[in-house]
């Protein structure tokens, strides 16, 4: 449905520009010198109409702004100041005086233009590489005019694209448990907003407490835990429709929900006579099937991308550590033998990576290993922070951290803060309130 | 010579020192005994000398002889009040994820419900519920608090 409202138009992709490009960005290690970047307001053209709650005329400065922080966000890029532009938008969108950008050290370049005509948004923009003097992209596409925070994040991904050779992360949405109230009488509500921060929505009134929400990685579909009735178990979701219902029927708990890579089936843990073990849930044949039976505890778990194995914390050892079995609950492997507890596995969606929430000392850690449990980084530190969730293209980590608390409650805070994988660019996320059990969601254009 | 025996009488005078002081901390918070709490400060009770509620050690369900003579009072109470039956609600201290927390909930809430029933209870009149780390009943963020909120408490229902 979302999908559809976008006609995405390839204008003039010049294929050979790709060899001779010499600007490229390397995101696989610690950046430490973004490459500066001048993003030029849209062109807003003067036969555009107006339409009801959007400036029209600010349009282009304000999609140019929304590009900026998505690329200082990154910490790869350096967005440089307006003030120092050498060339008006439109004419720079024609054709960039090269020279002329260099000269405020300006390595690439993003143009472009918008109009609005019957009710339809059409945009263009070029990503230039000054270093060469080329055009290195451009798209066009046209879409309803609100749709327009969503035009700069589809414009972002495509320059990352470029630039990096990765796909990029800005057209998505993150649904988290907005919280709120005295530390031991938390309200909770499921909230959802834009990767940036804006647009946020809340799903449920805050009449229960909700749970740990996870996005379908194929759809706009949500599972989520849910005290409804004072009885809790997992949920699903749509968030388009706004319809939910309960996951099985199981006569007990359910808990730590996620859906499998093709969006067909729902892991999570069923708890009963005081054992949890991993189920899933075929969600079109309602088939339930179990896939550990244990006399352990054994939750959070996670499949891989394809679908061949699963990824769970267990104490079954003593203490909550991580193991790796096939998607059949066959071939249980221990992977962390380290120092100190370990939980929250969750395979990253490149398949190449494990990112889990680490205890040791009284510290919290985030981290990444290899899917054999080799390879452990460490990427963060600190009092309380746990729940690690991938962003579509496995470079950046979302999580959520508490501050310690005083002796009413003062001072707590739950806050949503992202890491990228190198481990720089530590950042706090904005919410409107306090925010835990993040999960982002796929690229909504793809 | 002299040195090394002046060494030792110092260091033996910073070792007397750590352990006085290590006692008095623990004199001080001596509601926790080995992790686990022992006071009376968040305790309601179900009757008069019935207490509603026992306390675990981090990540662990096994009951202390201190919880087991509780839940044996428990025990004593519902057998003489046949018609009441009880939801025993298992919880676990802010330290730990939150997944992990709720099974470790429910295995606690277990752990009483099963001492219970070996005490003559139908497990009909017991039901549980887990809420993991979500409803502590001490706020801070200390150990004393953790210890507190490390509980599984049993509430009336009719």
């Amino acid at each position: 449905m979302i999908k559809n409202l976008f006609y995405l138009i390839i204008l003039n992709l010049f294929l050979n520009s790709f060899s001779y490009a010499l600007i490229e960005v390397d995101i696989t290690r610690g950046n430490l010198d973004p490459l500066p970047i001048a993003v030029s307001p849209l062109h807003v053209d003067i036969k555009s109409q107006e339409i009801k709650d959007i400036k029209v005329k600010q349009l282009g400065e304000n999609i140019s702004k929304i590009i900026e922080k998505n690329f200082k966000s990154t910490g790869l890029f350096n967005p440089l100041k307006k003030e120092a532009f050498v060339q008006k938008p439109d004419i720079a969108h024609l054709k960039p005086r090269f020279e002329d950008w260099r000269l405020i050290k300006a390595q690439a370049l993003v143009t472009g233009k918008l109009l609005i005509k019957d009710e339809k948004l059409k945009v263009e923009f070029r990503l230039w590489d000054l270093t060469a003097a080329k055009e290195m992209t451009a798209l066009a596409f046209t879409t309803t005019p609100s749709n327009w925070r969503r035009v700069a994040h589809i414009i972002s991904d495509k320059i990352y694209e470029r630039l990096t050779g990765e796909e990029g992360y800005f057209d998505t949405r993150i649904i988290y448990v907005a919280e709120s109230g005295p530390k031991n009488q938390r309200i909770k509500k499921l909230a959802i907003m834009d990767q940036d921060g804006a647009n946020t929505k809340y799903l449920t009134l805050g009449n229960e407490l909700v749970l740990t929400p996870r996005f379908n990685p194929t759809n706009q579909m949500v599972t989520y835990m849910s005290y409804f009735r004072n009885m809790p178990r997992v949920y699903l979701l749509d968030i388009e429709t706004g319809t939910q219902e309960v996951v099985g029927n199981f006569p007990g708990m359910t808990f730590a929900p996620r859906f499998s890579p093709d969006g067909k089936k729902i892991i999570m843990s069923f708890a009963k006579d005081g054992n949890s073990d991993i189920y899933t849930m075929d969600l079109e044949s309602r088939l339930v099937e179990r896939i550990t039976d244990h006399s352990s505890i054994d939750t959070s778990p996670s499949f891989s991308p394809d679908g061949k194995f699963i990824a769970f914390n267990s104490d079954r050892s003593g203490l909550q550590q991580l193991y790796v079995m096939r998607s059949d609950g066959s071939n249980v492997k221990r992977i962390t033998f380290g120092k100190g507890i370990y939980g929250t596995p969750v395979w990253s969606p490149r398949g190449d990576l494990i990112a889990f929430t680490k205890m040791h000392k009284g510290r919290f850690f985030i981290g990444v290993m290899r899917t054999d449990g080799s390879g452990e980084r460490l990427l963060t530190e600190n009092y309380y922070q746990e729940a690690p969730s991938w962003s579509p293209n496995g470079r950046v980590l979302v999580f959520y951290r508490e501050t310690k608390a005083g002796e009413k409650g003062e001072g707590f805070s739950a806050k949503l803060w992202s890491i990228d994988i190198t481990g720089y660019n530590e950042r706090k996320l904005t919410t409107k309130t306090d925010a835990s059990d993040p999960s982002w969601s796929s690229l909504l254009s793809k | 010579m002299t040195l090394k025996t002046n060494l030792k009488n110092i260091l033996l005078v910073i070792f007397a020192t750590l352990i006085l002081s290590a006692c008095s901390t623990a004199k001080k918070s001596g509601d926790i005994e080995g992790d686990v709490y022992t006071g009376k400060e968040t305790v309601e009770f179900l009757a008069a000398g019935v207490p509603d509620r026992v306390f675990f050690a981090t990540n662990k369900s096994s009951l202390t002889t201190a919880s087991r003579a509780t839940l044996r009072k428990q025990a004593t109470y519902l057998r003489k009040n046949k018609n009441l039956t009880v939801t025993i609600e298992g919880h676990a201290d802010e330290r730990g994820t939150r997944e992990y927390n709720l099974a470790l909930g429910e295995r606690r809430a277990n752990a009483a419900r099963d001492y219970l029933m070996t005490y003559g209870i139908s497990g009909k009149r017991i039901s549980v519920i887990s809420y993991g780390k979500e409803k502590p009943v001490n706020p801070k963020s200390s150990p004393l608090a953790w210890s507190q909120n490390r509980r599984s408490v049993t509430v009336k229902v009719n």
